[in-house]
Formats: structure tokens, C-alpha cells, sequence
């Protein structure tokens, strides 16, 4: 994980874009964020910085302290049917906390988007992806639904990207 | 609504917020009598002690970090300690400081989210940190500062935030220089006048007025306020070496819960964490963090378990003073850890654990394998202790109506910080009423 490199360069204000990858490598498919940021990190230019986060929430509100845009990759459990793509914008909604819920981090990506907004602290554009889950209990591997979802998203970063970079 | 107007009635929610992990709280009352509570935890049982057999004695420290990703610290200090008892070595001099120094910074990081993100809402009302920081911003803000300084004491010690990586039996992967620890000075004062602030707002809260003849347990050291070493007593005549833990502390399976319950053979529950620590050692306490607590009219010994919000602000600001210490006395150790052999044996180690005291013992082959563990973390040995408090609780405030009674059980709870997660996610509640 190059996150130091990454750390540095954004405090720097190079980069403008941070992407964050959420999850538990060992929790099935909350590794979702995770795989997709791995599968980006070959991809993007050096101007955009991808970071991997299992930890808690209160550490994304410091990655993305320096960044103007942020993109969060998570896994949620709403109901909906696995390997189903949701997409917000947090920095003009908060989250339907339902969706994230199922986070087992201190915490959850809900609740400290809207402790950062309370605190003024949110990037200027915040894009939260939620990919539905199947499974989350203990064990490696992601299901095959999932999986494919995570191209789908990769190709949809890629355009979000493009968009933002056209923006600035 | 009188309650014996009320012939049944079954609350619900789905978890029970801020505290760390998975567990549920239930509680039966016929008329205006309790007639059950039980504080379940239903955490899926992690078989860390099942899945250490036959694995290196060097794989102890970050196999057991992963029990928690609150307190790795803890757990990586009582397994090395363990495993330097059975090998029949000792961790010394700046070796042993820097140990202090990670613990401390582990303390800051873990008692500023209870205190200001966890803790603190429950006194204004609020249901979590976020509501609370629309009314106090500034506060909150600080709660955050201090734990970031916490979480910068752990990854430049230990090598990262969540799971550290530097520590192992023997001392650590690589020692730091004077100059690295250093860095650290300025932030760690600005942390100590942040937890003095927090002293002094803690004790304008308006506690409920719950005193309970507990069994207060801590570790007591010579001349130091507890963190690695040290007898175990109690201000109820406990004092026992470490390694005969197992003949005083039993633990026992209880149908309804996936942790065990751990209590005292001779009296039953007991009481660990930052309000035994308090009261059992507030003579070892630095200069400056005795007079917060006296400013704060807090002395020991105190029986209010929700003044542990004190006690932990109070704590923070121990922690703050005693890495100031250790890093002003620093010098660079000439190794990053003592050399040994492994040899066939059994060893024990307990420590300060933020929410109190982490109790390990393995038995090891020739070659340092491990052939048996056992852990006992500090939520497993407040689990009674919890529902002792909520028997006693309940009865006080059954005129409320079930949400406001259910909000002051998990307050109640909360007092405790309890880690469920290493005790073995979510918390559902449901209370009877016939």
C-alpha cells in the first residue's frame, strides 16, 4: 500500500482527487472497496491518489483533509440485490444511513460523513460508491456477483475522473 | 403510563450504539419488579486461544493485535510479557519506556474517542457525537485532536495506527532515535492542556447519584501508575503475583452469552478499567494528573461508575504527562530487543488494558511452540459486574417510560466502555414487561 506516498503528495495539494477504498480483506464481500481500489491504483494518472482504508472513519476525515474531491468505495447491505451499484453525493445529501450500517468500523462511513459536514470538513465534491453485499461473514473471497460488479465500477471511476478533472 | 397498568411489553431496537461489537441487553420486569436482566453477548465465539496452538511464540503478539482494533496495543504487550515470563527473560530500562510510551499512546487514542465521541452525548442527551457537534463544534474537535495525537504516538512507535507491527518478544523490530520521539513533544503538551480542558468539563456533568460497593481490581506497581506490570489487588484483600491468576479468577460458561463470564472465586464479580486503576492507584498518579482530579473533587475512592468519564479524562491526562517523561529521559537503546532462546515453560502476563486488565498464559514446547493460551480480556471480566449495576439501576427509574428507561440502561452499559469485539458487533434490547 503506498498510502505514506500518498499522504505526502496529497498534503502537498498535487493531487487533486483521492479515491478511498473501505473494507475488511477477511469479511467476504465487505472487501469490495478494497479489490476496486487495487484494480485502480494500475490504472489512474499520478495526479489522482488511491488509498485502501480498513480502519475507522475518523482516519478518512484526515486522508481527505487536503483533497478537494473524494471518492469513497464501500460495500452496504441495504437489501437491494447483490452486486448492485449505488452512487451518492455526499456533499449535497447526507447517506441513507441504512446502507451502511452493516460497517463494523468505529465509525461507519454515514456517520462520519455527517460528523465531518456538521464540522465543516467535507471536500468540496464527496462521491460515495455502494456496492451491495451478499455475504460478510468471516472468510476470504468476494462472491461472484460482486466481482462483477467491481469492473463496472472501476469504468464508472474512470469516467467520474474525466469529469472532475474537466470541472477544475 | 403507571407500570403495573402494563401487563406486557416488549422493546426492541436494533443495536445498542456506541459501544465496540455485537451483543444484546435483556431485561424482564413483572409489575414493579425486575425479574431478569442479561447482558448477552452474542459476537460469534473468534477461537483466538484454539487457533494460537502450534503456532511460534513470535506469532503471539500480532496474532492476539488482531483480537482488537481499539486496544492492539494492549494485546501485543500482555503476549510478549507472557511469553518473556515463560522464557525467563526481562524487558528493561529504554526497552521497557518505549513499551510505556506505546501504551500511552494507545490510552490517549482509545479514552478520547469514549470520552468525547462515545461518552460525552450521554450527559447533554444527545444520540451520538454528530448531534453533539452542531451544539459543540470546538469540543468534539478537540476529542478528535487528542486521539490523532494517540494515533501518532502508536505508528511512529509501533509502525502503524490500527495493528502495530514494530512490537515483539524481546522488545521491538527497531528502536527509535531521540530525535524521532522528539517530533512528538509539542503535540503531546498541546494533547495534555486538551485533556485538562476535558477534566475540568467532565466534572460540571451531572452525574446520577449511583454508588455500588464494588471490588475494584488493578494491577499495582512499586512506584508506577499501572500500565505493564505489577501484583493484582483489590480493595477487598486480593494480593496475588500475576501467575496465580488462575487460582483466584475463575471463568464460566453462560448459556445465554458467547463471552465468558470471569469472576473472583472467593466473592464473585469485580470491577476492572480506568475507575479501579483510579482507585487503587491514585497515590502512583504524576503530580499534575492528581491535581486535575482533586480540582475536579474527584478522590478516591470512588463508587460512581459514571464518573469513570473523569477518571478516563484524568487518565488522558496521566498518559500525556508520563510520554512527556519517558521521552525527555529517552535515549536510543543500544538494541531494538534482548536476545534469548526459547525454552519449554509456561508463562503469564497482565496489563493495563485502556479498559483494564488483559490476562495471558501460554505453555510453550522446547522450541517455542504454543501448546495451550489462554486470554481474558477486561469486558469479559465486567460482564457481571455490568448486570450487577443494571439490577441495581433499574429499580430506581421504573417509572420512566420503556425509551427513557432503555436510553439510561445503555448509558449505564456505556460507563463500562465495553469491547465486545474482544470480549468475543450490534446490541439488541428488549425488555418485558408483564
Amino acid at each position: 500500500m503506498n498510502k505514506n506516498k500518498i499522504t505526502q503528495t496529497s498534503c502537498a495539494n498535487t493531487l487533486p482527487i483521492l479515491i478511498i477504498g473501505i473494507g475488511n480483506t477477511y469479511r467476504g464481500d465487505d472487501a469490495v472497496g478494497l479489490v476496486i481500489a487495487q484494480h485502480l491504483k494500475k490504472q489512474v494518472p499520478d495526479y489522482v491518489s488511491v488509498i485502501e482504508e480498513s480502519g475507522n472513519g475518523v482516519a478518512f476525515m484526515e486522508s481527505w483533509k487536503d483533497a478537494d474531491t473524494v471518492i469513497l468505495i464501500d460495500a452496504v447491505h441495504s437489501g437491494t440485490k447483490p452486486g448492485t451499484i449505488h452512487r451518492f453525493n455526499a456533499s449535497a445529501h447526507p447517506l441513507p444511513s441504512k446502507f451502511f450500517r452493516y460497517s463494523t468500523h468505529t465509525f461507519g462511513v454515514a456517520e462520519i460523513i455527517e460528523l465531518a459536514r456538521t464540522l465543516n470538513q467535507l471536500p468540496s465534491h464527496l462521491i460515495v460508491y455502494g456496492i451491495e453485499g451478499k455475504r460478510f461473514e468471516a472468510g476470504i473471497g468476494i462472491s461472484p456477483e460482486v466481482n462483477k460488479a467491481v469492473q463496472e465500477v472501476v469504468n464508472r471511476l474512470r469516467q467520474d475522473i474525466h469529469s472532475f478533472l474537466k470541472i477544475s | 403510563m403507571k407500570n403495573d397498568k402494563v401487563n406486557t411489553k416488549t422493546i426492541k431496537v436494533d443495536y445498542l450504539a456506541r459501544v465496540e461489537g455485537e451483543g444484546a441487553l435483556y431485561v424482564k420486569i413483572k409489575g414493579n419488579t425486575v425479574t431478569d436482566v442479561k447482558f448477552k453477548i452474542f459476537e460469534p465465539p473468534r477461537f483466538f486461544e484454539a487457533f494460537l496452538r502450534g503456532r511460534s511464540f513470535c506469532e503471539a503478539p500480532d496474532i492476539t493485535a488482531r483480537i482488537c482494533g481499539i486496544c492492539p496495543v494492549a494485546y501485543q504487550m500482555s503476549s510478549s510479557h507472557a511469553m518473556e515470563d515463560a522464557f525467563g527473560i526481562r524487558v528493561d530500562g529504554q526497552l521497557r519506556a518505549l513499551r510505556r510510551l506505546l501504551y500511552c499512546g494507545e490510552w490517549i487514542e482509545s479514552h478520547a474517542l469514549h470520552v468525547y465521541l462515545l461518552h460525552a452525548p450521554d450527559f447533554f442527551g444527545y444520540d451520538d457525537a454528530i448531534q453533539m457537534a452542531k451544539d459543540y463544534p470546538d469540543i468534539v474537535q478537540r476529542g478528535l485532536q487528542l486521539k490523532k495525537t494517540g494515533n501518532e504516538v502508536v505508528i511512529l512507535i509501533g509502525g502503524r495506527e490500527i495493528h502495530p507491527i514494530n512490537v515483539r518478544v524481546g522488545g521491538f523490530y527497531k528502536a527509535l532515535t531521540k530525535q524521532e520521539l522528539n517530533s512528538l513533544t509539542e503535540k503531546l503538551k498541546r494533547a495534555r492542556d486538551i485533556a485538562l480542558e476535558a477534566v475540568s468539563w467532565t466534572a460540571k456533568f451531572d452525574y446520577p447519584d449511583f454508588e455500588q460497593d464494588y471490588e475494584f481490581v488493578a494491577l499495582r506497581h512499586p512506584d508506577e501508575y499501572p500500565f505493564n506490570e505489577g501484583k493484582l489487588i483489590s480493595n477487598k484483600g486480593l494480593d496475588i503475583f500475576v501467575h496465580e491468576y488462575d487460582n483466584h479468577f475463575i471463568e464460566e460458561q453462560v448459556a445465554y452469552t458467547n463471552a465468558l463470564h470471569s469472576k473472583l472465586k472467593e466473592r464473585g464479580a469485580y470491577f476492572v478499567g480506568p475507575l479501579a486503576r483510579f482507585n487503587l492507584n491514585f497515590d502512583r498518579l504524576s503530580p499534575l494528573a492528581k491535581e486535575a482530579a482533586h480540582s475536579a473533587g474527584l478522590s478516591p475512592v470512588c463508587r460512581n461508575p459514571f464518573k469513570s468519564i473523569i477518571v478516563r479524562s484524568v487518565e488522558m491526562v496521566y498518559a500525556c504527562d508520563e510520554a512527556l517523561r519517558i521521552i525527555g529521559q529517552y535515549e536510543k537503546p543500544e538494541i531494538p530487543a534482548i536476545p534469548f532462546q526459547p525454552t519449554a515453560g509456561t508463562g503469564y502476563g497482565c496489563t493495563e488494558a485502556p479498559r483494564g486488565i488483559l490476562y495471558h498464559r501460554y505453555r510453550v514446547d522446547d522450541n517455542g511452540r504454543i501448546l495451550d493460551a489462554k486470554i481474558v480480556p477486561p469486558t469479559s471480566q465486567n460482564q457481571k459486574t455490568i448486570e450487577n449495576d443494571l439490577w441495581q439501576f433499574i429499580p430506581k427509574y421504573l417509572d420512566l417510560p420503556s425509551e427513557e428507561l432503555k436510553y439510561d440502561c445503555e448509558k449505564a452499559i456505556r460507563n463500562y466502555d465495553p469491547c465486545i469485539s474482544c470480549a468475543t458487533h450490534f446490541l439488541k434490547f428488549n425488555i418485558d414487561r408483564e
